[in-house]
């Protein structure tokens, strides 16, 4: 089936059955990378996307049930609060193999659209469907506190 | 090269008409030796390429998986190098055991036990301080100078009397023609400016994995790629008996089903069609050499064997006439399989014209994967080539003594033919119910307690062995495989008479190394042990293991750690109780203090632990703390949720969702301590994680919760 999508501002044409999860769709038809298959099964969030602003795991999400709405993986993240949480994992050196961080970095964008000055209870509440096997937490923590640190000033 | 291994018996990987024989010794967990090479030149060329545009890439011999060794090795190049931290990249070397071999293995390239830095240290040094001298003759040739007047800082080499300068990439080119010198002096360690320096370097892959760019296995595609899932059998040990492939194969997409070894692989253009593929795939197995046991009658034969002597891995003293005097103390501890789900799952690309072959991959022990590539496809290893990529995780996965994966990706791409580029795929299911477990493990401790004093100790293990019968079983020595009893055999504590003996248990279910090895249950068993034998004998958890105990750098991590922590008692004070535990594995030692409370839910509340190190020289102390606060993180989560049980010899957990891992939420406080040392470097992927559970169940123990005879703490009956 022929969809028309719009991914990080673009329109794309992909030819693909109907149940196939954006997160394939994201990867092999568009070759966008960034985004990560870990479960298949909207357990681990390393396929987060934002869905007209939303967290969302690309790899339960049909292609067919996208309609019109717009989809941001991880190389289309911009903003003041992408550039912050970006910059802010880098300067903690929050990752280890990384494998997960799209999709941590993804969550941690979106929550800070939400919430200006996040607790950690919000950290928690926000960030707890993002599994790290690596178990960087401690720093995605303080990297947030930093990022919502850094945008207020 | 001018490296010899030190003392250790070894072979050249060969691979022969038959078999693949692989001469190993002391890999991993039983890497007590020191396997740092000697002294001596090293072609700084084979590390080391410094471009025109004055970067400085650092060729790594260990995979990247996490645990920091590209910012690592290129720390100690730069060291010796001064080069300017700006411009130093990392990349993987190629395949090539002559000269990326791991000291600690012989003449193997890998990566396992915790050995990069170790093994790194004096080699990297001397390739940096060989460039170093390279550079200073060339620019000293051009300028008409004598070398020695020549300085060099943050990749500037100067001349102060002429008050000349040039960057590294003007004498690059020049550098590169000129002999290695046979002998270089590396730098006296107090006026390192990088090593050891906390922050002073940060992760060289920190940008790429924060915004998407960090390509892994997983990202490979080209033109006619392929790919590709398998279908494996649902128990271990069973084969593949007929498969009908008709209903695959009309799926939109998919291109070819064929048969390998390990199953029936599905092609197709991309992984969706390639999963509904296998959906509609029809495979029968033969179930005959099957395991058809559930994990419940696997611990209670294994319990049986616990009950009985097994080989006496180390003794000393009359422990029976020991046991039978003061007061017996007894205690068992059961530990279940344990998957490493990485987050990246297992996965490989591979190009093959029928001549030569290209992987890339996670490959954690090369030499081993590119012989079995190169058995399986037919042509000799070097006609195979790997590019090793960042790895998103292994936890010991990746390093697989039979190269599994290697071997399927090379089936894989045999079957249907040269010419088509396959990119091989795990799922998670795939992943969580596909065995190559950290074993399911059974400990019985016995001991007395008399006049207020430790009288007798006595351990009997029983498990699975994952180095009989492996290309590892050269690390064996009289039946004993020392993985599993490593942490146990020989321990801190004066305990008056001791033995430690073990069974090795027989199943098909496969097994294999997973983060700290024998550690992860021996931690458990030793630490939860002479805790409750020391309350027995109504002592303090911390002044009465540095009483009984000899080892200095031991001894030195759990005094850290009880000053960090303002130890005063395990309490409980105001529902929060403190437990300790200290380890040594793979040559580091760290020991923890662990808070705990009960929860609402009457489950255990970690909130904090505190852990100080001793890992020799730090090289990068971050990168150190790092790994800390992951293994703590990976071992509560482990020790708190973690089980793949069987039922009728059938993984029962498939996914995340049952298979429960730690998040955000449930991770506590870490503060971590680095013990100042000038001891070698030693490793610490792995070190971090042993004595996490142990803390916890001690403090456990003084909440009245007991300190858990059965792993995971919590179990969903």
């Amino acid at each position: 089936m022929p969809y028309s999508i719009t991914v990080n501002g673009a329109v794309r044409e992909v030819d693909v059955d109907p149940d196939t999860p954006l997160l394939w769709v994201i990867r092999d038809n568009l070759g966008l990378t960034g985004t990560k298959f870990g479960c298949g099964v909207a357990q681990c969030g390393a396929c987060t996307v934002h869905v007209d602003g939303q967290p969302r795991r690309s790899c339960a999400l049909p292609v067919s049930r996208l309609g019109n709405r717009q989809v941001t993986t991880i190389e289309g993240a911009d903003g003041p609060e992408a550039k912050a949480v970006q910059a802010a994992w880098a300067a903690r050196d929050v990752p280890q193999c990384g494998y997960c961080q799209s999709g941590q970095v993804m969550s941690a964008i979106a929550l800070l659209r939400e919430v200006k000055k996040p607790d950690d209870k919000a950290i928690d509440l926000a960030m707890n469907g993002n599994i790290c096997r690596c178990a960087t937490y401690v720093r995605i923590r303080a990297a947030i506190h930093d990022a919502a640190k850094a945008l207020e000033a | 090269m001018g490296y010899e291994s030190t003392g250790l018996s070894r072979r050249e990987a060969l691979s022969t008409a038959g078999a693949l024989v692989i001469g190993l010794s002391l890999p991993f967990g039983g890497a007590r030796a020191q396997g740092a090479p000697q002294a001596g030149p090293v072609d700084p060329n084979a590390f080391i390429r410094i471009g025109a545009d004055d970067s400085v890439t650092v060729i790594c011999k260990h995979i990247e998986m996490g645990q920091g060794p590209y910012t690592g090795l290129a720390t100690l190049v730069a060291e010796e190098l001064d080069a300017d931290w700006a411009q130093v990249r990392a990349e993987s070397a190629p395949a090539d055991a002559k000269i990326y071999a791991n000291f600690n293995f012989g003449v193997i390239q890998g990566t396992g036990g915790s050995s990069a830095m170790a093994n790194s240290y004096d080699q990297l040094r001397h390739a940096g301080a060989a460039a170093r001298a390279m550079l200073v003759l060339a620019a000293a040739q051009s300028w008409g100078v004598q070398p020695a007047t020549l300085s060099v800082e943050k990749g500037v080499i100067r001349h102060a009397p002429s008050g000349r300068e040039a960057r590294f990439g003007q004498f690059a080119a020049a550098a590169g023609r000129l002999p290695v010198p046979p002998k270089v002096t590396l730098k006296d360690p107090a006026s390192f400016r990088l090593i050891g320096q906390d922050r002073k370097v940060s992760r060289l892959d920190s940008v790429a994995k924060s915004n998407g760019s960090a390509r892994f296995t997983i990202d490979m595609a080209a033109p006619g790629m392929l790919t590709v899932v398998v279908a494996r059998p649902p128990c271990f040990g069973a084969k593949l008996a007929s498969f009908d492939a008709a209903e695959a194969l009309k799926v939109k997409g998919v291109v070819a089903v064929k048969p390998l070894s390990s199953g029936v692989a599905v092609y197709a253009d991309g992984m969706w069609p390639a999963l509904k593929g296998r959906g509609k795939l029809v495979a029968r197995w033969d179930e005959s050499a099957a395991e058809r046991r559930g994990s419940e009658e696997m611990v209670e034969a294994w319990r049986g064997l616990a009950g009985t002597a097994g080989t006496v891995v180390n003794s000393h003293g009359d422990v029976d006439a020991a046991l039978g005097q003061g007061d017996l103390v007894e205690a068992e501890y059961i530990f279940p399989y344990l998957a490493h789900a990485p987050m990246e799952p297992l996965d490989g690309y591979i190009e093959w014209d029928g001549k030569r072959a290209n992987a890339r991959f996670g490959s954690q022990i090369q030499t081993l994967d590119q012989a079995t590539i190169a058995k399986v496809l037919g042509i000799a290893p070097q006609a195979v080539s790997i590019e090793t990529l960042l790895a998103g995780g292994s936890f010991g996965r990746r390093a697989q003594g039979n190269a599994h994966l290697a071997s399927e990706l090379a089936e894989a791409a045999k079957a249907i033919g040269p010419g088509r580029p396959v990119k091989l795929v795990w799922t998670r299911e795939d992943d969580i119910m596909g065995g190559h477990y950290r074993p399911l493990f059974v400990h019985r401790l016995r001991g007395s307690v008399k006049d207020g004093a430790i009288a007798g100790w006595s351990n009997t293990i029983v498990g699975q062995s994952f180095i009989k019968g492996s290309p590892f079983e050269a690390m064996m020595k009289d039946g004993i495989d020392p993985t599993m009893s490593e942490g146990a055999s020989e321990i801190f504590y004066r305990t008056g008479a001791f033995r430690c003996d073990v069974h090795i248990a027989q199943s098909p279910v496969t097994t294999l190394w997973w983060r700290s090895v024998g550690h992860t249950h021996t931690g458990y068993a030793v630490e939860c042990f002479i805790d409750q034998l020391l309350e027995k004998a109504g002592q303090d958890p911390v002044a009465g293991r540095l009483a009984l105990m000899d080892n200095s750098r031991a001894a030195g991590v759990l005094k850290a750690v009880a000053e960090l922590a303002g130890w005063n008692g395990p309490g409980p004070v105001n529902g929060r109780a403190r437990g300790v535990a200290v380890v040594e594995s793979f040559r580091s030692f760290v020991a923890q203090i662990a808070e705990v409370s009960k929860g609402a839910d009457g489950l255990p509340k970690v909130h904090k632990i505190w852990c100080a190190v001793d890992v020799g020289v730090a090289i990068n102390p971050d990168v150190v703390r790092a790994q800390v606060e992951g293994g703590i993180g990976f071992g509560l989560g482990h020790a708190l949720f973690a089980e793949v049980p069987l039922e009728a010899g059938i993984p029962a957990v498939a996914n995340f969702d049952k298979y429960r891992s730690l998040r955000i939420h449930e991770m506590p406080e870490v503060e971590v301590v680095i013990v100042k040392s000038s001891e070698a470097p030693t490793g610490i992927g792995e070190p971090g994680l042993p004595p996490t559970a142990p803390a916890v169940a001690n403090a456990m123990a003084r909440l009245g919760l007991g300190r858990p005879s059965r792993l995971p703490f919590v179990r969903v009956a």
